[in-house]
């Protein structure tokens, strides 16, 4: 059936970029799969997980956010961090994950509530896509 | 003349600045290295991100989002002013320091509030010293730039913009265009300017409209023309630190060719002192013998 070009790309460094049989993205409006020879598409992803598989592997790699772009059999996505399942640092995102439960718990006026939620949704993500390395 | 031991002390002074400046001119060699390799790395993402807009905004008719839209009315104006944090980099920051200054000027002389938001020491202490207004500052952080510093700084001034705190935001950075050029760029932020969709177009021969859109394209720009500056912005960061050692390299090369030069007659003249020491002494010796003939 073949393959298509997966790109992962930060700022910072280009995370993945191989040959996939398939990739489903985390869509705002839910999630989407993309097959070799899909139609040019251009969605904002939330934060959360994208599966690939190449020669029948899934892998997985956490997305803060950003934009998936399919055009002529490669699929790009635009993240502002993104991590392979088996880089994420646990010990890091549980930590994440208190400060924010603690921060919301709080309910101070000081407090991004917006930033906080964010932040414990990605550290959430982040343990979750640990688990299924 | 100078005394034998002060040039000779001299010399030993002059080589140990010499020393200094050749490793400063090391370090910086390898830290434009890192800071290179950098910018090339985000390189991929700031083209992708350019071309997406480009497409997109091709698409939407003009005027759909806050931030492409000018205000009419424009009382304030906010300058990002990115610089390095240290000095001995010759001429770079002040450079970047004299158009943003220039700017502010031309702004305020247009009845324009001017306030600065800065990274890097030596911007921030170069504006809060002329007066203006400094609404925030980064310093120490060019050392450890990374996205979400440039995020935060985008985010206050799109705040800014959108609650009409400020009518216009500039950028000002050193662009880093090769190891022997690091001009003073400025850049307006808001109200964005799309990037343009013509070269695109030529690369991809396919008509754009097979494009399926995920959310609607309106929604999808707001989502994406923030972003567009945070990147705007961290490019920015990114040049301006690679400038920073380029122009420090320069500058520690520079000084270490002057130092050389100045051993060199420091050297000249120590000779001469030792010659014209050596041929007094001969001629006290000399005179003290035919004194004693006599």
């Amino acid at each position: 059936m073949g393959t298509l070009q997966l790109e992962v790309v930060t700022p910072d460094k280009t995370v993945v970029s191989t040959a996939v049989e398939m990739a489903v993205c985390p869509g705002v409006e839910g999630e989407f799969g993309v097959l070799p020879q899909h139609v040019s598409l251009l969605s904002a992803l939330k934060i959360g997980g994208l599966k690939f598989r190449t020669e029948g592997k899934d892998q997985y790699v956490f997305i803060s956010g950003g934009f998936a772009d399919v055009n002529d059999n490669v699929l790009t996505v635009l993240a502002e961090s993104a991590e392979l399942a088996e880089d994420i640092d646990t010990a890091r995102a549980q930590q994440a994950k208190e400060r924010a439960e603690k921060r919301l718990a709080e309910h101070s006026e000081r407090i991004d509530t917006v930033r906080a939620e964010a932040s414990l949704q990605r550290a959430i993500m982040r343990l979750q896509l640990a688990q299924l390395r | 003349m100078p005394s034998l031991k002060d040039v000779k002390m001299k010399i030993v002074g002059v080589g140990k600045t010499k020393q200094i400046t050749k490793a400063m001119n090391m370090v910086a060699s390898a830290k434009l290295r890192g800071a290179q390799a950098r910018i090339e790395r985000f390189r991929p993402y700031a083209a992708k991100y350019r071309d997406v807009l480009a497409e997109l905004s091709s698409k939407v008719e003009g005027d759909v989002h806050p931030l492409l839209m000018e205000h009419e009315e424009k009382k304030s104006c906010a300058i990002v002013l990115v610089t390095s944090d240290r000095g001995l980099c010759g001429s770079f920051n002040g450079n970047i320091i004299a158009q943003a200054l220039k700017l502010a000027k031309d702004k305020s002389a247009a009845g324009m509030q001017v306030s600065f938001a800065c990274v890097g020491r030596k911007g921030r202490d170069a504006v809060r010293s002329a007066g203006y207004d400094v609404f925030t500052a980064y310093g120490d952080r060019m050392g450890s730039i990374d996205f979400a510093l440039a995020s935060s700084v985008a985010q206050e001034v799109i705040n800014g913009y959108e609650t009409s705190t400020y009518d216009e935001v500039w950028l000002i950075y050193g662009e880093f265009v090769s190891m022997g050029s690091q001009p003073p760029r400025t850049l307006r932020l808001l109200p964005l300017q799309t990037p343009e969709a013509g070269e695109v177009a030529e690369d991809d021969a396919k008509p754009s409209c097979e494009y399926v859109y995920e959310p609607q394209e309106e929604k999808l720009l707001a989502e994406l023309l923030p972003r567009y500056v945070k990147v705007q912005v961290y490019r920015g960061m990114l040049d301006t630190s690679a400038s920073e050692h380029a122009a420090r390299m320069a500058a520690m090369d520079n000084a270490t060719r002057n130092c050389n030069e100045m051993i060199n007659t420091l050297t000249l003249l120590y000779n001469k002192t030792r010659q014209a020491s050596i041929t007094s002494e001969l001629i006290d010796i000399v005179g003290g013998a035919e004194a004693l003939k006599g």
